[in-house]
């Protein structure tokens, strides 16, 4: 008996009984479905960090403020000013590793141009900066070194802000004014995208440092010579952890801390931040896999069931195609070949629905995910082994039964 | 008459039943002649069924040999009699055994399939068997649009598509009004004109008395051999 036969006759005997094949179905289906959601969820965490990681750097680290204490509260990282840029530029000079150390310091406030507004991030950075966050410009230019050490009143422009402010015209050369005071825009930065939190990392202006720290920041927690960060870029990803504990090392010694007090800075590695994130997406995936593994069992187990009952219905059938010249394995093939139609359609449908259901939450939740051409090939997979697993004993015992007794059942 | 096509020699089958041996054939010695028309008949518990089980090679014996178109096949295994069903031997049931879901042509061509035979082969060969039968016209109906004598027609058609030595009817009328069962012994006796042996295992004389020989089984064995010299020619008035 070919396979296309067997196929043929197995699909027969499922539409016999329609009913009967959908609800023995519907255990795979939800299997299958789970399946999907889950490679789709997982897949699309993973891409995701790696975008991320693109994005902002592997070999990438930030350096903050520590906490401080006052009056026995502590008030949370970056509230205790220990940072300076001297320690930048020693980081530099001291850790060979460090391809460049840059200092920022940030802040809010509203830009304008001619009768637009738009509120924003501002950040005033060092020369190295952009370089260390592998951000490029999309026109114009970066700062010298005479406007950083001269506080020149230069600005260097997020995609989201020159979006906002010239609508589609070109910013270089314009004048916006940032708390009251002018700045010439020398400079737009191609487009970052946005951290997993959703924060719109192209909704920044960049201005020199000095600048920032003199003409727009000032009066704030940032007095004098220190930071808010230091951003470290590493020569390369496999450098980081290295890079992490010479940087400990380094900005102890110059903070003049005691072996046994905490530091009084924190380094953040960017791929242990994204990690955090992919972390939530990964438990979840894991939770579908549970539910996956489950209804795939129940299912089936479920089609066992069904066709240990069909075998039962159709001994005489099974009699009569033994009497014919059927063979044990003709008949072993049928039956499991039945088994696995039955999965199989119900693997469809899950792909459908799962498919279906994985775009949909991307579309409400928001979450991204991604249906994964692999992902249907492993639940086709799934669901066949399935059948052929579920099938088997049924179809072991139809090819068992006697041909004499099988031709006498009623 | 020296061409048997089947030949027994101490042919038994025992079961066993708990702790009892029952003897249900106790050691049949018959040939069979190619071309025959034979009608083996006896109450139930005679061992009719159980001769019929081993001549077509559904079961096999408890002890002697059985020789089918020259071939000893008293030791071969299931597989093995299962392909020799299939070239050999076309089987006719009282309850015409059709598979409900499939077309009078798809219940033919079953032993094909079985048979590996081309698909395109198969479509011809059915063809012709159902029109070998005269219902040409009912190739594309289910078993479910035809009366009875016409469902065993099909279930006969079945028998003949692999053009086996011998056919094997078990009680085939049994489950028909006598008109009908009457056409289709006429159908049988048409077959086996043409060079078809036929063996009917029945408990009706009616039915008997169309054959050129009857065996009668009693208790397991085999008690009259009887030739019938002037057969009854099956005429039914509505061929």
């Amino acid at each position: 008996m070919t396979l296309l036969d067997s196929l043929l006759s197995a699909l027969d005997s499922l539409r016999a009984n329609m009913l009967r094949t959908a609800l023995t179905t519907l255990g795979i289906v939800i299997g299958v479905a789970a399946v999907i959601a889950m490679v789709a969820i997982g897949v699309g965490a993973e891409r995701r960090m790696q975008d991320l990681i693109r994005g902002l750097g592997a070999n990438v680290m930030v350096v903050i403020n520590g906490t401080s204490i006052g009056g026995g509260a502590r008030r949370g990282a970056g509230t205790r000013p220990a940072l300076t840029m001297n320690d930048a530029v020693a980081l530099e000079r001291q850790v060979p590793s460090i391809q460049v150390a840059a200092g920022a310091v940030g802040g809010t406030g509203q830009v304008i141009y001619g009768n637009t507004n738009w509120f924003t991030r501002i950040e005033g950075v060092s020369n190295g900066y952009l370089e260390s966050r592998d951000w490029s410009l999309a026109s114009g230019r970066g700062f010298s070194g005479a406007e950083e050490r001269s506080a020149g009143k230069v600005a260097v422009i997020g995609q989201t802000v020159a979006e906002k402010l010239f609508e589609g015209g070109d910013p270089v050369g314009r004048t916006v004014r940032i708390m009251r005071v002018p700045f010439t825009v020398i400079g737009t930065l191609h487009a970052k995208g946005q951290t997993p939190w959703g924060r719109d990392l192209d909704d920044v202006i960049f201005l020199p440092l000095t600048t920032a720290k003199k003409r727009v920041l000032g009066g704030r927690a940032v007095r004098g010579d220190y930071l808010d960060s230091i951003t470290v870029k590493a020569r390369s990803a496999e450098l980081v952890e290295q890079t992490e504990e010479e940087v400990t090392e380094v900005l102890r010694q110059r903070h003049r801390i005691r072996p046994d007090n905490p530091d009084d800075f924190i380094v953040r590695n960017i791929a242990q931040i994204v990690e955090a994130r992919a972390e939530s997406q990964r438990t979840m995936a894991f939770l579908l896999a549970s539910v996956a593994g489950v209804s795939l069992l129940v299912g089936g187990i479920g089609i066992m069931n069904i066709m240990l009952v069909s075998v039962t219905e159709r001994t005489r059938e099974i009699g009569l195609r033994m009497a014919v010249g059927a063979a044990r394995r003709d008949i072993m093939v049928q039956f499991v070949i039945e088994a696995v139609a039955l999965s199989l359609i119900g693997g469809l449908i899950g792909i459908a629905l799962g498919a279906g259901g994985t775009l949909l939450a991307a579309e409400v939740a928001g979450w991204q995910m991604v249906v994964a051409p692999s992902a249907i090939a492993l639940a086709v997979g799934f669901s066949g082994a399935v059948g052929v697993f579920f099938g088997w004993y049924p179809a072991l015992k139809a090819s068992r039964l006697d041909p004499i007794e099988a031709l006498r059942h009623e | 008459m020296s061409d048997p096509i089947i030949v027994t020699r101490s042919l038994a089958r025992d079961y066993r039943v708990g702790t009892q041996v029952v003897h249900a054939l106790l050691g049949l010695d018959v040939a069979i002649e190619r071309g025959d028309f034979v009608a083996i008949m006896g109450p139930s518990g005679s061992g009719k069924s159980t001769s019929m089980h081993l001549l077509g090679c559904l079961d096999t014996p408890s002890s002697g040999t059985y020789l089918l178109d020259g071939e000893d096949v008293s030791g071969l295994d299931r597989d093995a009699l299962s392909s020799l069903r299939n070239r050999k031997i076309g089987f006719v049931f009282q309850s015409f055994n059709l598979l409900p879901r499939a077309t009078a042509q798809r219940n033919v061509e079953l032993p094909l399939i079985y048979g590996r035979v081309p698909r395109a082969e198969r479509r011809r060969r059915a063809a012709e068997a159902l029109a070998a039968v005269g219902l040409a016209d009912r190739a594309h109906h289910l078993p479910t649009q035809l009366s009875g004598g016409q469902m065993q027609r099909v279930a006969i058609a079945r028998a003949l598509v692999n053009d086996p030595v011998l056919i094997l009817a078990d009680e085939p009328t049994g489950a028909l009004d006598t008109r009908t069962g009457t056409e289709i012994m006429e159908l049988f006796q048409r077959l086996n004109r043409s060079g078809i042996t036929v063996i009917l295992v029945t408990h009706e004389a009616e039915v008997a008395r169309f054959a050129r020989r009857v065996l009668h089984f009693r208790d397991g064995a085999l008690v009259t051999d009887q030739l019938n010299v002037a057969p009854a020619r099956a005429e039914a008035g509505a061929e």
